[in-house]
């Protein structure tokens, strides 16, 4: 403990001492602030012997921590000193930042958004707080698993909590700026127009409660389902053609929102072909039934079917052979096998994609907006409560609480279903490596089921990638490379000259997604390490916390970031971390949901021998359990790194004219009608995507389980 | 512990890295199309030298995002899209006056200026109107429609396709031009009979448009500056200026209270509503109707001259009030007395 404490003590006081306090006006790694370190530029210890005194302040925390190692007598004694200075330390950090001379100010003072030195400083004094508590015997006495947990919790109550606070308040507002109250969010929150269910009764339609959830539940299923048949077909089956349908299955995932929608427009539409084609061949009348809740369900399907997928190979594939073989020993037939054996083995990942597929169902927004025609659903009701022709915050906030309250309720139907039962299956000890096949009634059902669904999927991305190569999809399909030239065209005469118009939004959304992706998988693989093998008071609403951001629709999220960190002390807008930071804590869930299905197979037992053989928790997590994790580490970096490049909504607020992203020019052109030049970048993007999942599968790799991949004779 | 670290300095590394790039120079938000948007930002480059840091938002999420910035502004220009927004942050003070002098300007743009206090300068004129897909038309048997009242024929039952006035500035155009041209309740007892004819109520506005080229909807509702770029592209449409008379937007731009960069962003709004900046547009087919009186239009752009127009009304009808009690009366009245609106 002892160590640990100096080390981040030291840290601090180099952070406070020498690093600049404040933001830096050229960027930190230029090392401008070297040469001038005044003004901006200065350290808290420079600004607090200049004119800013509230700057001692944090200094505070170091001196309790400094007396509390150097005069402690006992362990406990020296414990309790460093989590009381430590705690009081971030405490005044955080009061001088909020309360002088900021919005919130009690004071008029020059106190600009915080930078590189505050953020050491206030690092330094979490964690000294942290290593306090792990000498109190939290956390097993372990200083890594507390300070990893304080990291964690501070970084979802600065991103996550702190912002939405600023939305969901104006839920409470009353109106005429009468300040806050109950009176009128009550009968808001229940009014018809939100719960309204005249679409079941038969009396006209749903309010847009009842249509997300109705969809969100369809989806869920529907995707969960898919998914199984999918892994089944993976894991338990001889099916040649795997590579070919992992790539399908992986494609929609990558796919930019709004193309499927306009793909299955092209096909489904009153104009669409296969409309066409049953009109004339059987005369059925062209209807425009695509438009609604179907629409949506099937964009849905095609878009999230690979979420449910994702989670659900890990864990299917870890599922114990050895459990299944035992199984048949004792006379069990394939179908009893799977259905008593492997099936309830399954319930944590089926348990995750279903509430994946729920909440990425109800938070969607680009489907909903192409397809939904006159069907609302939450998340598009937010947005036109936000942007629309009357703005009135105070409903999106209501709104926003609705969808919240939904996902907190399927979050708590997942946590009853899984149960407190056991389900690791990995345990380190032999095994034949061979998974049980499925019977044949089940075989034929996945093959029945994921092939047409495969085949239509390849139907689809072959009719996108025609629509990139001709004048006028749908109309003049006269071969060009129109699009692409406009988009990417590249000069070379003096150098090479990016000169297309695509290229600028093409290079910020890699780098930034490309920073983002490992950074969230990192911080989501952490949380679901914490949730599964730490004990912590808070655990449940810890749990549910680092699911918030990714329920709430970007477009509340984007707001909710402008109005949190557009003003000191942490002032982000305009920049490109502000978009690095959504990502991370917008996708962070998918880690985690990942992390704890593939977590919760391995065997504590692994922990503990590796524990008792004189490893800490960060050596057991380094050496053991992330080697383990191989599939769960690479759908998150996967998942994280498209969701950066794929997703609309949240960054629409968020994005500059210095910061592009993709999408966000996308949709711009597709407002405009130019499709061509759309579906050209979003092939672009497809294919971009694709190479890096396909190297990073390389790099990553495939942990050696010793499942062979293969199954039992028949 | 070390991890921790090492997490630490990544994050640091990351954020510190991508945050560097924040030189000063003009950010201006750009509510017009894409190829417009990069165009005036590249001439504006040529002509003056200042550096311009150009993103292009709806006018509703740039009204949205500019509230929320209120008081630490990271934009200082707004440039395009529909006036209504642009007099709503002028009401609330999100604008400054720009001091340029509009007297070379057309008559509607100086009186959009007026009422703004000088914080909207008009910029175009877009006209509303409607379009039809000559091939389902003539698939279906039906006459094209000439005025609004033709609307609410009920042969058209299911055919017609507008955006809903309380998510689009552009459905509130019609709304308002109808109650304007029709009387109040007259013009909702029209928009109930359309709306037994409307198949949906787009989000966006210039959705129905849209779906009428690609022959998913019969007779959309929109602008026809709009209009006329989908017949350049080539879908068998053709455009309705409505006998009866027709409603329009002034599209404006605004320079955003709290900027530290006045003198660029004064000179991007002179520069905007001159004539070689404006005749620029017919280069990225920008159809609708500049302030500049010297600027060229395309022939087949609408022409107000042409076009018989009433006499909008943007305080009565832009102001607030007005506004919700207009949508509260389309929900009840024309949303709720329902139609074949299929769900």
């Amino acid at each position: 403990m002892k160590r640990v404490a100096v080390f981040w003590l030291v840290v601090g006081v180099i952070g406070w001492a020498l690093l600049p306090w404040y933001l830096t006006q050229n960027g930190f790694w230029r090392f401008g602030w070297l040469t001038d370190m005044s003004g901006t530029n200065a350290s808290a210890l420079g600004a607090a012997l200049h004119d800013k005194p509230w700057l001692w302040l944090p200094v505070l925390g170091f001196v309790g921590a400094a007396l509390s190692l150097g005069l402690a007598r006992t362990q406990l004694a020296m414990a309790r000193g460093l989590f009381a200075s430590g705690t009081a330390g971030l405490a005044l950090l955080m009061g001088q930042a909020l309360l002088i001379g900021t919005r919130f100010g009690l004071w008029e003072a020059d106190n600009p958004g915080i930078g590189a030195g505050a953020f050491v400083t206030a690092s330094a004094l979490l964690f000294i707080a942290t290593t306090g508590v792990s000498g109190l015997g939290k956390g097993r006495g372990d200083a890594f698993v507390t300070g990893l947990v304080g990291a964690i919790v501070a970084l979802v109550a600065i991103f996550v909590f702190f912002p939405l606070t600023f939305i969901l308040v104006r839920a409470f507002e009353l109106k005429g700026g009468a300040g806050l109250g109950f009176s009128e969010f009550l009968p808001r929150f229940f009014s018809s127009t939100i719960w309204g269910i005249g679409c079941i009764t038969g009396g006209g339609s749903c309010g847009p409660a009842v249509n997300s959830f109705l969809l969100g539940l369809s989806t869920a299923a529907g995707t969960t389902f898919m998914g199984l048949m999918f892994a089944l077909i993976f894991t338990r089956t001889d099916f040649r053609a795997k590579k070919l349908l992992r790539v399908l299955t992986v494609l929609p995932i990558i796919t930019p929102p709004f193309v499927i929608g306009l793909a299955l427009i092209l096909l489904f539409g009153r104009a669409g072909t296969i409309t066409e084609f049953f009109s004339w061949a059987f005369g059925w009348e062209k209807t425009r039934w695509l438009y609604g809740f179907h629409g949506v369900w099937l964009a849905q399907m095609l878009s999230f079917t690979p979420i449910a997928f994702l989670v659900l190979i890990g864990v299917v594939e870890g599922v114990s052979p050895s459990m299944e073989e035992a199984s048949q020993t004792l006379d069990a037939n394939r179908w009893q096998t799977f259905r008593y054996i492997s099936f309830p083995l399954m319930r944590p990942g089926l348990a995750n994609a279903f509430l994946l597929g729920f909440i990425e169902s109800i938070a969607d927004f680009g489907n909903p907006l192409v397809l939904g025609g006159n069907f609302n659903v939450l998340s598009t009701e937010i947005y036109f409560a936000i942007v629309g022709t009357i703005a009135d915050p105070a409903q999106a906030a209501i709104l926003s609480i609705t969808l919240l309250t939904f996902t907190l309720s399927a979050f708590l139907a997942q946590r009853f279903w899984v149960g407190k039962k056991n389900y690791a299956t990995v345990t380190g000890k032999g095994d034949s490596g061979r998974h049980a096949a499925l019977n044949p009634v089940l075989r034929w059902t996945a093959y029945l089921v994921a092939l047409p669904w495969a085949f239509f999927t390849m139907v689809l991305y072959a009719l996108i990638l025609f629509g990139s190569f001709v004048k006028l999809w749908g109309y003049d399909h006269t071969f060009t490379f129109e699009h692409y030239l406009r988009g990417f065209k590249i000069v070379v005469r003096n150098g090479v000259h990016f000169t297309g118009a695509a290229w600028d939004s093409y290079f910020t959304t890699l780098t930034i997604s490309a920073i983002a992706a490992p950074l969230t998988a990192a911080v989501g693989l952490a949380t679901a390490y914490l949730l599964v093998r730490q004990k912590f008071t808070g655990k449940n609403a810890f749990e549910f916390s680092t699911m918030l951001s990714f329920a709430i629709p970007g477009t509340v999220i984007g707001v909710a970031y402008i109005m949190a960190f557009n003003f000191p002390p942490i002032e982000l807008t305009g920049t490109g971390l502000i978009l690095i930071i959504v990502f991370i804590f917008r996708n962070m869930p998918v880690g985690v949901r990942g992390g704890i299905a593939a977590m919760s197979q391995l065997d504590k037992s692994l922990d503990e021998a590796s524990i008792m053989l004189g490893a800490n928790s960060a050596t057991t997590l380094r050496r053991v359990i992330l080697p383990l994790m191989g599939p769960a580490i690479l759908a998150a970096l996967t998942y994280s790194f498209v969701r950066a490049i794929t997703s609309v909504s949240a960054v629409i607020f968020l994005v500059s004219a210095r910061h592009n992203m993709a999408t966000s020019f996308i949709v711009g052109r597709v407002e405009n009608g130019e499709y061509g030049i759309a579906i050209a970048y979003a092939s672009v993007l497809i294919v971009t995507m694709l190479t890096v999942i396909i190297a990073m599968q390389l790099v990553i790799g495939r942990r050696t389980l010793r499942r062979a991949d293969r199954v039992e004779a028949h | 512990m070390k991890k921790t670290l090492t997490l630490g300095a990544v994050v640091l590394t990351a954020g510190l890295g991508a945050s560097a790039a924040m030189a000063q120079s003009l950010n201006v938000v750009c509510s017009n199309e894409q190829a417009w948007c990069d165009l005036m930002a590249q001439n504006f480059e040529i002509e003056t030298g200042i550096d311009v840091a150009i993103v292009r938002k709806s006018t509703g999420e740039t009204l949205a995002q500019i509230r929320a910035e209120a008081g630490n502004p990271k934009v200082d220009v707004w440039w395009g899209g529909t006036g209504d927004p642009h007099l709503i942050a002028a009401s609330e003070d999100l604008t400054v006056p720009s001091g340029v002098d509009v007297s070379g300007q057309l008559g509607w743009s100086q009186s959009m200026t007026e009422m703004s206090g000088g914080k909207a300068v008009g910029v175009h004129v877009g006209l509303l109107g409607m379009i039809y897909n000559t091939e389902v038309l003539a698939e279906k048997g039906l006459e094209p429609p000439a005025c609004w009242r033709d609307l609410a024929k009920p042969e058209y039952e299911g055919e017609i396709q507008v955006a809903n006035p309380k998510s689009s500035g552009t459905a509130y155009t019609e709304l308002a031009t109808l109650v304007q041209l029709f009387g109040e309740d007259e013009g909702f007892k029209l928009l109930a009979e359309i709306g037994k004819n409307v198949n949906q109520y787009t989000k966006s506005g210039s959705a129905p448009g849209k779906a009428t080229a690609r022959g998913e909807n019969t007779i959309g509702i929109g602008f026809m500056h709009d209009m006329v770029n989908l017949k350049k592209q080539g879908f068998p449409v053709e455009i309705v200026a409505p006998c009866e008379g027709t409603g329009y937007e002034v599209g404006a731009v605004s320079i955003i209270n709290g900027t530290p960069n006045m003198d660029s962003a004064k000179k991007w709004v002179e520069y905007v509503i001159s004539a070689p900046a404006q005749s620029a547009g017919l280069e990225v087919g920008v159809y609708n109707i500049p302030s500049n009186p010297d600027a060229s239009t395309d022939p087949d752009a609408p022409d107000m001259a042409a076009v018989k127009l009433i006499d909008y009304d943007f305080a009565t009808y832009g102001a607030s009030d007005t506004r919700a009690r207009l949508l509260d009366r389309w929900e009840a009245e024309v949303k709720g007395a329902g139609g074949v609106v299929e769900e």
